[in-house]
C-alpha cells in the first residue's frame, strides 16, 4: 500500500497564525487529486492530528488540485509545551499515511 | 488610473536579488512595500520588544531601499517593523534610519506609525463588550492583560494612509496585517478594494508567489477592475497557478481573508495568464464590515533551564522512554523532597531527540535509532529556581540507571556545562478583536524631520 507521500507532488503544513496550523496536499495533477480527495477521510486525518473532527476545517479545491486541512493547533505556538515553533513537521504525519 | 507598488522580499532581513530590485526600480513604482516580521518565529519577540533579526542585514537591506526610494521619489513603507511590530521595535527601526539618513545624506519626513496598546486602554474596551474572542482563545480579563508584557494591535490601510497623508517619505509602521502596507495607496487611490486586498496578499510575501521565491522583488499593479502580478527577477515566472496557490499559504481559509473593516472574498476570483511571467486576476470582492482590529499579546511564562544528554548505548535506546519517564517521576520527588516546591511551582519536560522529540505522542513512526538526545526543558518562576533544578536535575542526567541493580551508566553530556539558562519564556496569550470608534484611536503617529537638513525643516 503507498503512502500519500508516493502519490502527490507535495504535503507542506505551517502555522497560520499562532493558534492554528494548516495543512496542504498539493496533487500535482487532476488524476492524482481525483484520487485522494475521496481517499483522505476527514475523521481519519482529524485522529491523525489528535483533533476534534469538528474543530477540523476541510477545502477540496479542484482548479490547484489541493486538499487543505485547517485546525487548532494542539498546542499554542511557543508555549512551554510547543515542539515545533512553525508548525511544519505536521505534514510528514500526512506524508506518511497510508492510502 | 492604476497604482504600482513594488514589493522587494517577503521580509527585510531575509535577502533580495539587487539585480531585481534594480529593474524594479527602472520600471518604476508609486510606493515601496515591504514587512517587517510575523509571528512566526515565537512570542519572544513580542514578549520582549526586540528583533529576531541581524541588525546589520536588516540595516544593509534597508540602505538599498532607502536609496531605491530617493532614485524615485515615492513613499517607502515597512509594517511590523522589528519582527513584532512593538513600540520598542519600531524605533529600532527608526534609529537604523536614522543612521541611514547621515550616511547616505538624505533629508526625509519621517512617519512613525505606533501599535502598542496600553493594558488599561484594552481593560476599558473589554469591560465595554468591545473586545470578542476568536477561536481559540485564551481567557483575559484585566489584570491578565496587566501581565502582558506587550499588546499590540494590527494597523489596517486606513491607518498607513493616515502616515501617508502626512508626506511621509518613509513610513515605519508597528504591527501591521502583512497586506495593509501595500493595499493602502492603491485603495487611497480608489482602485478596485477586492483587488487591492487580494493583490497585497499575493505579493506580502514577494517572490514566494512566483517559481522562483529566493529572487525576492515583486511588482504588483492595480487598476479599477483588477491586479496584475510581475516578479521582476528574469528567471522567476508568475502563473495563474502559482499565483492562486498563494491564497493557501499561512492561511486557514484559502478564500477569505479577515482585515480591519471588513474581509476580503476571493471565490469568485479569476487567474489569467497575460504571458510567460505575468498574471492577471479579477473578481475578487471586499465585503464591508464592522471595524475591529485583532490584537496580539505576549506573556512571561516563567524561565527555563535546559539540559542535553545523548545516549548510544543499546539497552537505553531500546528502552529510551522508560528511562525518561522514570527520570522524570524522580527528579519530580527530589525538587519536591529536597527544594520544597510544589507541583505547580515548576515542570520537567524530557523530550527525546531521535524518538518524537518533534511530534510527541501524535508520532506514528517507530525505529532504532542509532542515537537518542535527551531534552530536559525545566520552566520555573524565576531564573535561579530553574538553575537549580538543573544542577539537581544534572547528576540524574548523567547517570540514572534503567534498574537498582546495575553499574551506573554514564551517557554523554555534550559540553560543560551541561546546563543552559534560557531566560524568560513568553507565550501567546491574546487570540481576539477589538472593536474601534475610529481607526486612529489605538494607534498613534509622529512625524520627524529627518537628516542633514533636518534643522531647516
Amino acid at each position: 500500500m503507498p503512502m500519500l507521500r508516493d502519490v502527490v507532488r507535495k504535503v507542506a503544513a505551517k502555522n497560520a497564525g499562532p493558534f492554528q496550523v494548516t495543512v496542504d496536499v498539493f496533487c500535482g495533477s487532476p488524476e492524482a487529486f481525483a484520487r485522494v480527495a475521496p481517499a483522505l477521510e476527514t475523521d481519519t486525518v482529524a485522529a491523525l492530528f489528535g483533533v476534534d473532527p469538528a474543530a477540523l476545517r476541510r477545502f477540496d479545491i479542484p482548479d490547484l488540485h489541493v486538499v487543505k486541512f485547517s485546525m487548532p493547533r494542539p498546542v499554542v505556538q511557543g508555549s512551554r509545551f510547543d515542539r515545533d515553533m512553525h508548525g511544519a513537521q505536521f505534514a510528514t504525519l500526512l506524508e506518511e499515511l497510508v492510502i | 488610473m492604476t497604482t504600482t507598488i513594488l514589493v522587494p522580499s517577503g521580509v527585510l532581513g531575509l535577502g533580495f536579488s539587487q539585480d531585481a530590485l534594480a529593474h524594479g526600480v527602472a520600471r518604476g513604482c508609486d510606493a515601496i512595500a515591504i514587512d517587517g516580521g510575523s509571528t512566526d518565529s515565537g512570542p519572544h519577540s513580542l514578549g520582549t520588544g526586540t528583533s529576531k533579526y541581524s541588525r546589520a542585514v536588516s540595516k544593509a537591506e534597508w540602505r538599498a531601499l532607502m536609496r531605491a526610494r530617493a532614485e524615485l521619489g515615492v513613499p517607502l513603507i515597512i509594517g511590523t517593523a522589528g519582527t513584532s511590530g512593538t513600540d520598542s521595535t519600531v524605533d529600532w527601526m527608526y534609529d537604523i534610519t536614522c543612521e541611514l539618513a547621515a550616511e547616505l545624506g538624505q533629508s526625509l519626513r519621517v512617519a512613525r506609525l505606533y501599535s502598542g496598546q496600553a493594558a488599561d486602554f484594552v481593560a476599558e474596551k473589554l469591560a465595554a463588550g468591545k473586545v470578542t474572542p476568536l477561536s481559540p482563545a485564551p481567557e483575559i480579563d484585566a489584570a491578565r492583560l496587566r501581565e502582558m508584557s506587550n499588546i499590540v494591535a494590527l494597523a489596517g490601510a486606513e491607518q498607513v494612509q493616515a502616515a501617508l497623508q502626512t508626506g511621509a517619505d518613509i513610513i515605519i509602521a508597528g504591527r501591521t496585517t502583512d497586506t495593509a502596507i501595500i493595499a493602502a495607496l492603491p485603495l487611497a487611490r480608489g482602485e478596485n478594494p477586492g483587488a487591492c486586498w487580494h493583490g497585497a496578499k499575493i505579493a506580502e510575501c514577494g517572490a514566494l508567489c512566483s517559481t522562483h521565491p529566493g529572487s525576492g522583488v515583486i511588482r504588483v499593479t492595480f487598476d479599477a477592475t483588477g491586479f496584475e502580478v510581475e516578479p521582476m527577477a528574469p528567471e522567476a515566472a508568475c502563473s495563474p497557478h502559482t499565483v492562486s496557490a498563494h491564497m493557501l499559504y499561512e492561511n486557514s481559509d484559502p478564500f477569505r481573508l479577515y482585515e480591519p473593516g471588513g474581509h476580503l472574498d476571493v471565490t469568485r476570483a479569476r487567474y489569467h495568464a497575460l504571458d510567460a511571467r505575468r498574471v492577471r486576476v479579477e473578481g475578487s470582492e471586499w465585503v464591508p464590515g464592522p471595524y475591529t482590529v485583532k490584537l496580539e499579546g505576549a506573556r512571561r511564562a516563567g524561565y527555563q533551564t535546559m539540559l542535553l544528554a545523548i545516549l548510544r548505548e543499546a539497552r537505553y535506546l531500546a528502552n529510551a522512554q522508560a528511562w525518561a519517564d522514570k527520570l522524570v517521576t524522580r527528579l519530580q520527588a527530589l525538587v519536591g523532597d529536597q527544594l520544597g516546591l510544589a507541583s505547580g511551582d515548576f515542570s520537567i519536560e524530557l523530550r527525546l531527540i531521535g524518538v518524537n522529540a518533534a511530534l510527541g505522542a501524535l508520532e506514528t513512526r517507530t525505529s532504532t535509532p542509532a542515537e537518542v538526545g535527551a531534552l530536559c526543558l525545566i520552566t520555573a518562576q524565576t531564573q535561579d529556581l530553574a538553575d537549580e533544578i538543573g544542577r539537581l536535575a544534572n547528576p540524574y542526567m548523567l547517570h540514572m540507571p534503567l534498574t537498582e541493580d546495575e553499574p551506573l551508566p554514564t551517557f554523554a553530556f555534550p559540553y560543560s556545562p551541561a546546563q543552559t539558562s534560557r531566560g524568560p519564556v513568553f507565550e501567546f496569550a491574546l487570540n481576539h478583536v477589538m472593536a474601534l470608534d475610529t481607526p486612529m484611536e489605538a494607534f498613534r503617529l509622529e512625524i520627524s524631520e529627518v537628516g542633514q537638513d533636518a534643522h531647516v525643516a
